[in-house]
């Protein structure tokens, strides 16, 4: 029985050492050398430095020139990246009805367009960095409309940000909402911020 | 559905079975003590750790001896992972301030990850430090997997011995099968996902100022190197609370196939190391495909589910041609489909979309897939085990209808071994059918639920499948961060993975004494269509019969009420 457990001790102390402080230190080495920007977390910067959020992490957007990311769960007033989460309601839960309901009223206001299921249901993170190409083109007319021009310019925007799957089956085609937002304030800067 | 969907779920389990078969033939080298290539760098390490461990460590272990290894070792994981959970406060690399967790939040968790299962009853990046995430999760994601394959090891051998007493040393195995399987597999996925987009880092949260004005503080994590070993090992604890359905868990189409096929082509790659250290590799074969065809079924099934129209979209005039509800958009339906069978069939447990909101058929799959005893491939090694398990049984069934003593692989299966594998078998539908029995009417239990009706009901039975089977997906609407769920999933986390291992052990303790047959015109042929038939009827019936009533209360009811919904709303 003491050599059993001598060995259990020796065992968990060295392993805990290679494998739970070597290994994450070496691939964190690595990671910062070769891939610094992913190793951070994909952080996007403005022109003084500051971050201004993740590409790869959804961030709240309201007013009409933008593209409006998906509804999110996560956190108290959604898109909390520090507490991920899906809303977890099941398919036949009332709450579940009357959010979509809710969402579905405000977007009806954007124009008579069928609605994509993405726009009006929560996603598994609540930091979904993404749209369908359906759900962006339906925004398109709204974006332009606010920002005073051609629905066209605003669709090559969206066009450009759009990934198509891999290897032509592997996912589903998105839009990254931050990259279009970006790419769109750059286009079509404006002389004054709006009024908040 | 289309076209499109079904190639990527073809393409998915095609590249598991392509890896699972060159990385088995590795695997059998390193149980059987073969030189790789790696031993340059990994053998004085390998003798440093059996030198460490005492004077005689690397002797040949009987069963009873192997089982004492491995229950002292996992012993003793449990106690130091308790330690640095509920202390984590005064140990170092916590940049988040976050206190110790709760006596029974650090008891669930410390069950959960040295029983290779990774429930989560906690928000990760709200919880726990970045160094309790390294030295304390990420090591067990390894050292239960690799006590998992360690035992697959044991079966194996069993197998091939002829009246033999010693069935290997159990620090032996552990320390090979971490040194040269599962580090340096882990190592190269954890650099390729870092390139794909997964942050790896030290500093915990960056606080950014939005485009709008508003202010978002983003969590990071050493995620990388987790996520590698968390699907390599079959574990499926992540780093942050939506798991791999969160975009540095899991940012993108590549990530996604990696991390599917990697949760799935060791624990296949075991049946394939099986079959060459026992020289039945038809054998195996036919157990591997009998794996592969209930994953695949699985698959086709949830993706059939999640494209169904969801009532409340339908109810609203929305798109309802699929349900996204929980999914992430650059993954959709059948990226979702495929991780949810593959995660469930595996017991990984680690999941893409949130299982709470899946189709009641989709999620109902996704519970009967564990509910089979998580051999669709199943865990790293345990996957192997308990498929052998059920072989046992299918051969017993076999020789009841033809009046033979029944035997598999060479070895007779009399009395002894069945009693053995039917106590292992048991332990599912006690603690799952059980434990469910007394939540759905005790209070303390109830008030955890998201849901009501037949929904919440799945809520319960998911939880104690998923704890048993060592699985760790859940249904999260659930809020298990209570005394109540805590307890009473941490045991039956214990029960499905202790009370399992010692019996299977024992099986192989008395196989391996027997002396090993050659096969006569009256043996039971173990390695066509006809076995791999009669297997999956063993498995599904023993699934279906014990499982059958208490999922028609809960995802096939709902079906059905979905159903009449959409129809009145339609």
């Amino acid at each position: 029985m003491f050599a059993q457990a001598r060995a259990a001790l020796f065992a968990t102390v060295f392993f805990t050492l290679l494998l739970g402080v070597a290994y994450p230190l070496a691939v964190t080495g690595v990671a910062q050398l070769a891939f610094p920007d992913q190793a951070g977390g994909s952080l996007v910067r403005d022109a003084a430095g500051r971050v201004i959020g993740s590409r790869l992490i959804a961030q709240p957007f309201a007013e009409a020139r933008y593209l409006h990311p998906r509804p999110s769960a996560a956190g108290a007033d959604g898109y909390d990246a520090s507490g991920s989460s899906g809303s977890n309601l099941g398919p036949l839960n009332p709450a579940l009805a009357a959010r979509i309901g809710r969402t579905a009223a405000g977007l009806r206001a954007d124009g008579p367009a069928p609605i994509p299921a993405d726009a009006v249901t929560a996603s598994g993170s609540g930091l979904d960095p993404d749209v369908s190409p359906a759900n962006a083109a339906r925004q398109a007319p709204r974006i332009a409309a606010a920002r005073g021009v051609a629905v066209g310019e605003v669709q090559r925007v969206i066009a450009a940000h759009t990934r198509q799957p891999a290897l032509g089956i592997l996912g589903q085609p998105a839009v990254n909402v931050l990259a279009v937002n970006l790419a769109l304030d750059a286009r079509f800067p404006r002389a004054h911020p709006p009024p908040r | 559905m289309n076209a499109s969907g079904w190639a990527e779920i073809a393409l998915t389990l095609a590249l598991v079975v392509a890896l699972a078969v060159p990385l088995g033939a590795y695997l059998a080298r390193v149980w059987q003590g073969g030189t790789t290539w790696l031993d340059p760098v990994l053998r004085p390490v390998e003798r440093l750790v059996c030198a460490g461990c005492g004077p005689g460590a690397g002797r040949s272990q009987g069963w009873l001896a192997y089982a004492l290894s491995f229950l002292a070792f996992s012993g003793a994981g449990f106690v130091t992972l308790y330690l640095i959970l509920r202390f984590q406060d005064v140990l170092p690399l916590n940049p988040q301030g976050f206190a110790g967790l709760s006596p029974h939040l650090a008891f669930n968790t410390a069950v959960s990850f040295v029983s290779n299962t990774n429930w989560q009853s906690y928000v990760p990046e709200q919880t726990v430090s970045t160094f309790s995430q390294m030295a304390g999760l990420t090591s067990h994601n390894f050292l239960s997997a690799a006590a998992g394959m360690a035992l697959a090891a044991v079966v194996a051998r069993a197998f091939a011995a002829d009246r033999a007493e010693g069935l290997g040393n159990f620090w032996v195995d552990l320390t090979r099968i971490s040194l040269y399987v599962l580090l340096p597999i882990s190592l190269a996925i954890a650099v390729v996902y870092v390139a794909l987009g997964e942050p790896q880092t030290l500093l915990a949260n960056v606080s950014a100022t939005t485009v709008e004005g508003g202010r978002q503080t983003i969590a990071l994590f050493p995620t990388a190197s987790q996520e590698a070993i968390k699907q390599l090992g079959t574990n499926g604890g992540g780093v942050f609370n939506a798991n791999s359905a969160h975009p540095f868990e899991n940012p993108n189409a590549w990530t996604n196939l990696i991390e599917i096929v990697s949760m799935n082509a060791l624990s296949l790659a075991c049946v394939v190391a099986f079959g060459r250290v026992v020289l039945a590799r038809r054998e195996a074969r036919a157990l591997a495909a009998v794996m592969v065809i209930l994953v695949a079924a699985g698959a086709g099934a949830i993706y059939a589910a999640e494209t169904q129209a969801p009532p409340a979209l339908v109810a609203h005039g929305v798109d309802a041609s699929v349900n996204m509800e929980g999914k992430e958009v650059r993954f959709g339906a059948p990226s979702t489909a495929a991780w949810a069978a593959a995660t469930t069939g595996a017991s990984d447990g680690g999941v893409n979309a949130m299982h709470d909101s899946l189709m009641p058929l989709g999620g109902g799959v996704a519970m009967f897939l564990m509910q089979l005893g998580e051999i669709a491939p199943g865990g790293v090694g345990s996957g192997l085990y308990g498929m052998v398990v059920m072989a046992l049984i299918a051969v017993f069934v076999a020789g009841l209808m033809v009046g033979r003593t029944p035997e598999y692989l060479g070895k007779k299966v009399e009395a002894r071994e069945i009693k053995f594998a039917m106590l292992a078998v048991l332990i599912l539908p006690a603690a799952i059918l059980g434990f469910s029995a007394a939540a759905a009417v005790l209070p303390v239990a109830l008030k955890g639920l998201a849901n009501g009706g037949p929904h919440g009901l799945s809520e319960i039975l998911y939880a104690y499948t998923s704890a048993a089977a060592n699985n760790g997906s859940a249904f999260a609407g659930l809020t298990a961060n209570t005394p109540w769920w805590n307890t009473t999933l941490a045991i039956a986390m214990l029960l499905g993975r202790f009370a399992y291992a010692v019996p299977v052990l024992a099986i192989a303790g008395a196989l391996a004494a027997r002396p090993k047959l050659s096969a006569s015109a009256g043996t039971f042929p173990t390695d066509g269509p006809l076995f791999v038939g009669l297997l999956i009827g063993v498995i599904l019936i023993m699934g279906g019969l014990q499982f059958f009533p208490a999922l028609a209360l809960a995802p096939i009811v709902e079906h059905v009420q979905a159903l009449q919904a959409v129809a009145a709303a339609r």
